[in-house]
């Protein structure tokens, strides 16, 4: 279940044999592994990558401590230790209650724009990315640059014009104001275009002509399936760029019950100073936001191997 | 009638597919043999291109117009109506000579050109660490410096800024008990507050691509430099940086692109820092120049400003690099 062949063939080493390196004599076959050096290396190196790590795990395990305390203790005891009187729960509680479970429903908010978002653009990428990989027809040169192109153009230089446009059709402050824009991915097309190409084979489509099935249909039953791997990339890729997104919502809805789970945090996180109590709030509220991601991130993270290199290479 | 049979029987051996085969690149096309097959390829990009053409495309043209129309407004709040006209390059023109927005300009690329630095720098020695026999534990490394990517930008601004706030941080503390007074949010500070959470945020990822480009390099390059006597370090720097160049390359230019564009982090810490202005990036003041001044004509002239920005910066990155790899 590897994202993509890699360039040069297997040369991609299980993880198993990666976990465990100081095995005697466990030189994988591949790779960059050369033999153990002497321990004093071994040392040196573990020690830096330790600090390495101590350096990106401090804010995570910060937030852990510190949704554990009320909003006094916050202030007045070591931050990077528990207090003698933990509330996690009663912080939790606070979380969802706030405002008529406010909280949950801009968590299902984020999973209604990344879920539907990322599959639909996926599937649509797919189809886009076939069609220009494996039709020769005129214009198809043509479309393939402007969407790299689209590759290129920030986010960010799209956001405000869409919302004129939206408002002035009235879709401004609705679900399909951030909901439309994701189904759309540049980098999708561009690497379903190049993954076809390789993966698709030729014969077997034309075999299937022969057979008598229509185009449609070659393409949801043969390719999709052997386009898998790329269409995993996609589909994370899309879903980690629809769920940390910010701008598009933030440009687009007024009303905080259509808010993604950022933007309602970075309201909560924006009225600490006048009211203490969001510090509890926000503090919570980003220790449930993260903590899926964070296990998603650990669970899939061998699906990100190829990513965006893998196209690039190809190309 | 020979055809369908030999494409039948090599469909159904096993070297019928394959990466880079011969039919790869030549499918079935040019054979126009039916309308159906003609009409395909349409049917299958029109949803896309319907919603890349309502979403993407429609924008950046109304933006563009936008930013050559001048919106005059009588009566003091715009109530007696509105005209608008061509403005001709007014609107870039008031772009460029507010100072605010060249300032903006001259501080993202001052931050890209350390931040982006530091950051592949960074990301290069952990992949290159992590790839040496010298590592213990690489998986479980590797995981940790990722992890950071799946937590969003603005979550991870929130997360630091809680960390940079004196009286709650306990970094803060630390340093003041080793008699360091840090200020995380100051005029001088805080442009390497964000880099650092940008840093953060990103190191890890484009760690794992260089991972995945030195996973690539076949064993026996390593057998014959080890041959020819070449140390650690030397076989880093000969052998795996030069191969991994196409990555670095893609982590530069997606990078630039990504700090020109620099906006979430700066407009959250806005809460917490009063040295963060309305103009402090450019994206920050094209969007204050929307929703604050409403003046979209001026914002859109800012977005295609930095549009156009991230192409050349990009652009001229690839030239230069590739240029110097015919000298």
């Amino acid at each position: 279940m590897s994202v993509a062949p890699p360039p040069t063939g297997s040369t991609t080493v299980p993880d198993a044999a990666e976990d465990a390196p100081d095995r005697p004599g466990g030189e994988p076959a591949g790779g960059g592994r050369r033999r153990p050096r002497r321990p004093a290396t071994t040392i040196l190196v573990t020690a830096v990558l330790v600090v390495v790590a101590v350096y990106f795990l401090v804010p995570v395990y910060w937030v852990l401590v510190a949704a554990t305390k009320s909003t006094d203790d916050l202030f007045t005891t070591n931050g990077f230790w528990f207090s003698d009187t933990p509330q996690l729960l009663t912080n939790l509680r606070l979380v969802i209650g706030y405002d008529d479970g406010l909280f949950l429903r801009w968590l299902a908010n984020s999973f209604l724009y990344a879920g539907v978002g990322a599959v639909l653009a996926t599937y649509l990428a797919a189809a886009a990315g076939y069609a220009l990989g494996m039709y020769e027809f005129r214009g198809n040169g043509l479309i393939h640059g402007v969407i790299l192109g689209g590759v290129l153009v920030p986010a960010t230089a799209t956001a405000l014009p869409l919302f004129l446009l939206f408002s002035q059709v009235g879709v401004a402050n609705t679900y399909w104001s951030v909901l439309v824009p994701s189904l759309v991915s540049p980098f999708g097309v561009f690497l379903c275009r190049i993954y076809s190409r390789a993966a698709v084979p030729v014969s077997v489509v034309e075999a299937a002509r022969i057979d008598g099935a229509g185009e449609l249909r070659i393409f949801h039953t043969l390719a999709l399936r052997a386009m898998a791997p790329a269409l995993v990339t996609v589909l994370l890729f899309q879903t980690i760029a629809i769920w940390n997104n910010y701008l598009l919502p933030l440009v687009m809805l007024a009303d905080s019950r259509l808010y993604p789970v950022t933007l309602g945090l970075t309201t909560w996180r924006g009225q600490v100073d006048r009211l203490p109590e969001f510090y509890q709030l926000t503090i919570g509220g980003v220790l449930v936001s993260v903590v899926p991601l964070v296990v998603l991130m650990i669970v899939l993270q061998r699906f990100w191997r190829g990513g965006l290199t893998e196209g690039a290479v190809k190309a | 009638m020979s055809a369908p049979t030999a494409a039948r029987s090599a469909a159904r051996g096993p070297d019928g597919r394959g990466p880079g085969g011969v039919g790869a690149t030549t499918p079935a096309r040019g054979r126009g043999r039916s309308s159906a097959v003609r009409r395909a390829p349409w049917m299958l990009m029109a949803p896309f291109l319907v919603i890349f053409t309502l979403s993407f495309l429609l924008p950046i043209v109304y933006a563009v117009g936008q930013s050559f129309t001048r919106v005059e407004r009588s009566g003091l709040f715009g109530e007696d109506g509105t005209t608008s006209g061509f403005g001709g390059l007014a609107n870039y023109r008031q772009a460029l000579e507010g100072t605010a927005f060249v300032e903006s300009v001259g501080r993202v690329l001052l931050f890209g050109v350390v931040q982006v630095t530091v950051m592949i720098v960074l990301a290069t020695v952990l992949a290159l660490l992590l790839e040496s026999a010298s590592a213990r534990w690489p998986g479980a490394f590797r995981t940790i410096y990722f992890l950071p990517y799946g937590i969003p930008g603005v979550i991870a601004t929130i997360l630091w800024s809680f960390l940079y706030v004196p009286g709650l941080s306990p970094v803060v503390d630390v340093a003041g008990l080793l008699g360091i007074d840090v200020d995380f949010l100051g005029p001088s500070t805080v442009l390497w507050s964000i880099a650092n959470i940008v840093t953060w945020a990103y190191a890890g990822y484009n760690m794992l691509i260089i991972v995945a480009q030195l996973k690539s390099i076949p064993g026996d390059l390593y057998e014959a430099a080890r041959v020819d006597g070449a140390g650690p370090l030397r076989i880093a720097w000969s052998l795996q940086l030069p191969l991994i160049r196409p990555a670095l390359l893609l982590a530069i230019v997606f990078s630039i692109i990504g700090t020109l564009q620099l906006f979430a982090e700066p407009q959250v810490l806005q809460s917490v820092s009063t040295a963060i202005s309305n103009e402090y990036t450019p994206n920050l003041a094209a969007y204050n120049s929307a929703f604050n001044n409403n003046d979209y004509g001026v914002a859109a002239a800012q977005s295609v400003l930095i549009a156009l920005a991230a192409f050349v910066l990009s652009g001229l990155f690839l030239a230069l690099t590739n240029r110097k790899d015919r000298s």
